[in-house]
């Protein structure tokens, strides 16, 4: 399946530069993606999905903001070596992204159509009428009613789900062969979710590119993705194809994500399954794993010292010290290491 | 698009009818007899009666209102007794030194105020950004008198580039109509220049973060057309309501740089009227400087509505 040298990214690590010194948002990214293939991002709040969606298109003001570690290798260039103008070539064109809340990532004092035809004319020699009538073409496709008339609008005009279409519209405007989609479809109605959902897959059938899906839902993962990569507080802690993950998650902190899911089945009497505790923040990390703070495996080693992503099998990897030991004695393993 | 702008003429109404009811009641607020103060303390009971009658003092109180409303509207400010000539025409002649001495600080806080404003935006936190605010601070502090003096002392008298004072109506050449404003405008405009250049500031600096900016950024716009296209538009509604006041306040508070420069301008024409008591010249002076202000105002407003989409829509 596709070229393996489509995007590999090596131990990828973002700083922020702020007031109280350096701190490291995410680290330890490695993962990659074939073209055609969805890879899920997941993980919760501020464990630094987006940071690394972001990284990936290097967004973050480097001069001042930001600096980055490691290697983004995207069809044999590090992206991570590129010239700022190289960069622009690239963003928009070859690798595009959706991002969370389309009101607000869009600009509110030009109209869709203005906003689409500036993608377009970014990257392609166009004149304005072929690239308006080619962000009309863009606008059906993603099936908005009445696109003619939409397009003239401005985008406070158009409805939480037509927005999102509009920003899917733009991303894909220059047929680029990886998208990011970060969380496009949480601030949106549930209803409207599975329509965009069931778009994006729609159009990714066409053109074959790679998606990255960013979300915390596993749900979506489910539906969508072939392989997962779940982050833990700025480290991807388990990497796998989608169908191991549901029924064979090798991390503690995996196993926690996926009980925490409510069964429509369930007994409701029952309190809801939750990981203990909460995300430590970036600026007191653990010294040794990082999910030693809250699980229920962890011993002396754990807290010590950090592990690395291992290998379980070609296609699966995890970063756990006891993982084997796990796996293999369950949650009797929980008692006798403590 | 129609209805923002009708709606927004409309609701100037009631602003200039209340500011016309002040205007007028200065004259009754202030205490004495009108007539008494203006002829002085030798002035015969005859000759205050008489006065009195000239004026229209006499009648009752919403008659003289109607009556000089009336002649506003007809472009008729009233008579000036001191200066033997209709106000509106003493108007006319002051307005144009004032008008250009504004416009051209205008000018210049706007040339100044919005690139220096972007600049400490981009560069924020750098020495650039810190020194830039701290010329705006200064140039917010340093009252406008103390700057004429200070310029016209270098540039006048020790240097002698431009001439120290007076000033040149536009008929003497466009090059000698400058030679004499520069100066004034200057010490006007500087510390609009530092008000614009903070709000602009300030401003790109809320804008740079938002969500819209690094989209634009994700389909590959260069950083120029980042700042510049998607970034000032959004950013320039603040900036313009900063525009609009610092406008008005040039408008009205040349008073003093006009009396530094000895340019015979609206300035000029209201404090010599307030020491003379000239009080239907005050009177068209106020509501000539009044009416202005919210002329400039409601041309920010409808500015507003072109730049951004939403100001139509929320007016509807």
């Amino acid at each position: 399946m596709g070229d393996h040298n489509f995007l590999k990214v090596e131990n990828l690590s973002t700083h922020f530069k702020t007031e109280r010194g350096k701190v490291t948002a995410v680290e330890g990214i490695t993962f990659d993606l074939r073209e055609g293939e969805i890879l899920g991002i997941v993980g919760e709040s501020g464990c630094g999905k987006s940071v690394t969606s972001q990284s990936i298109l290097r967004l973050f003001d480097e001069k001042h903001l930001a600096s980055h570690g490691g290697r983004i290798l995207f069809k044999g260039k590090n992206l991570l070596e590129l010239s700022n103008s190289e960069m622009e070539d690239i963003r928009g064109n070859e690798i595009s992204m959706i991002f969370q809340d389309p009101l607000s990532s869009l600009n509110p004092v030009f109209t869709v159509g203005q906003q689409i035809t500036e993608a377009i004319l970014l990257h392609q020699k166009l004149s304005r009428k072929e690239a308006f009538n080619q962000a009309i073409e863009m606008l059906k496709l993603t099936g908005i009613p009445a696109p003619e008339k939409r397009i003239n609008e401005y985008p406070h005009e158009l409805s939480g789900g037509m927005r999102q279409r509009v920003m899917i519209a733009m991303a894909l405007a220059c047929k680029p062969s990886l998208l990011i989609a970060d969380e496009p479809t949480t601030a949106l109605d549930v209803t409207i979710q599975a329509q965009i959902l069931e778009l994006m897959l729609d159009l990714k059938k066409e053109s074959n590119m790679g998606i990255i899906f960013i979300t915390h839902d596993l749900g979506v993962v489910a539906e969508t993705c072939t392989r997962v990569a779940v982050m833990y507080l700025g480290q991807v802690v388990e990497e796998t194809d989608i169908d191991s993950l549901f029924e064979k998650p090798l991390h503690p902190y995996t196993k926690g994500l996926l009980k925490s899911i409510p069964k429509i089945d369930g007994d409701r009497n029952r309190k809801l399954n939750e990981v203990e505790g909460t995300v430590p923040s970036l600026n007191n990390i653990p010294k040794g794993c990082r999910f030693s703070t809250r699980c229920k495996f962890a011993d002396e080693k754990c807290r010590q010292q950090m592990p690395e992503l291992e290998s379980h099998n070609d296609t699966h990897k995890v970063r756990c010290w006891h993982y084997k030991e796990i796996l293999e004695r369950g949650d009797q393993f929980a008692t006798t290491s403590n | 698009m129609k209805e923002y702008v009708l709606k927004r003429i409309l609701s100037l109404i009631p602003i200039l009818f209340i500011v016309s009811l002040v205007v007028f009641f200065i004259i009754h607020i202030t205490p004495g007899d009108p007539a008494y103060v203006m002829l002085g303390d030798t002035a015969t009971e005859e000759q205050v009666e008489e006065l009195r009658g000239q004026l229209g003092l006499d009648r009752p109180i919403y008659e003289q209102y109607f009556i000089w409303i009336g002649g506003i509207v007809t472009g008729n400010l009233g008579y000036s007794y001191f200066m033997d000539m209709s106000v509106t025409t003493a108007l006319l002649e002051h307005l144009s030194p004032t008008a250009a001495l504004a416009l051209l600080a205008e000018i210049l806080a706007i040339c100044i105020g919005i690139p220096f404003g972007i600049l400490a935006a981009k560069k924020k936190g750098s020495y650039l950004d810190q020194s830039l605010m701290g010329f705006s601070l200064l140039g917010i502090s340093i009252p406008s008198f103390l700057l004429a003096l200070l310029l016209i002392l270098l540039i006048s008298v020790q240097l002698q580039w431009l001439p120290v004072a007076g000033y040149a109506p536009i008929s003497e050449g466009i090059g000698m109509h400058l030679k004499y404003l520069i100066l004034p405008a200057i010490s006007l405009g500087v510390m609009q220049a530092a008000l614009i250049a903070r709000m602009t500031r300030s401003s790109m600096l809320d804008v740079l973060n938002e969500n819209y900016i690094k989209t634009a950024l994700s389909k590959g716009a260069k950083n120029r057309s980042i700042v510049y296209k998607h970034a000032l538009r959004n950013a320039f509604l603040p900036i313009l309501t900063v525009i609009g006041q610092t406008f008005g306040v040039l408008v009205t508070g040349a008073a003093v740089v006009e009396t530094v420069f000895n340019i015979p301008g609206l300035g000029q024409l209201i404090i010599n009227s307030i020491e003379r008591r000239d009080y239907s010249t005050i009177q068209g002076v106020i509501l000539f400087i009044t009416f202005s202000y919210v002329i400039i105002n409601l041309l920010i407003d409808l500015i507003y509505g072109i730049i951004d989409p939403r100001v139509r829509l929320s007016q509807k």
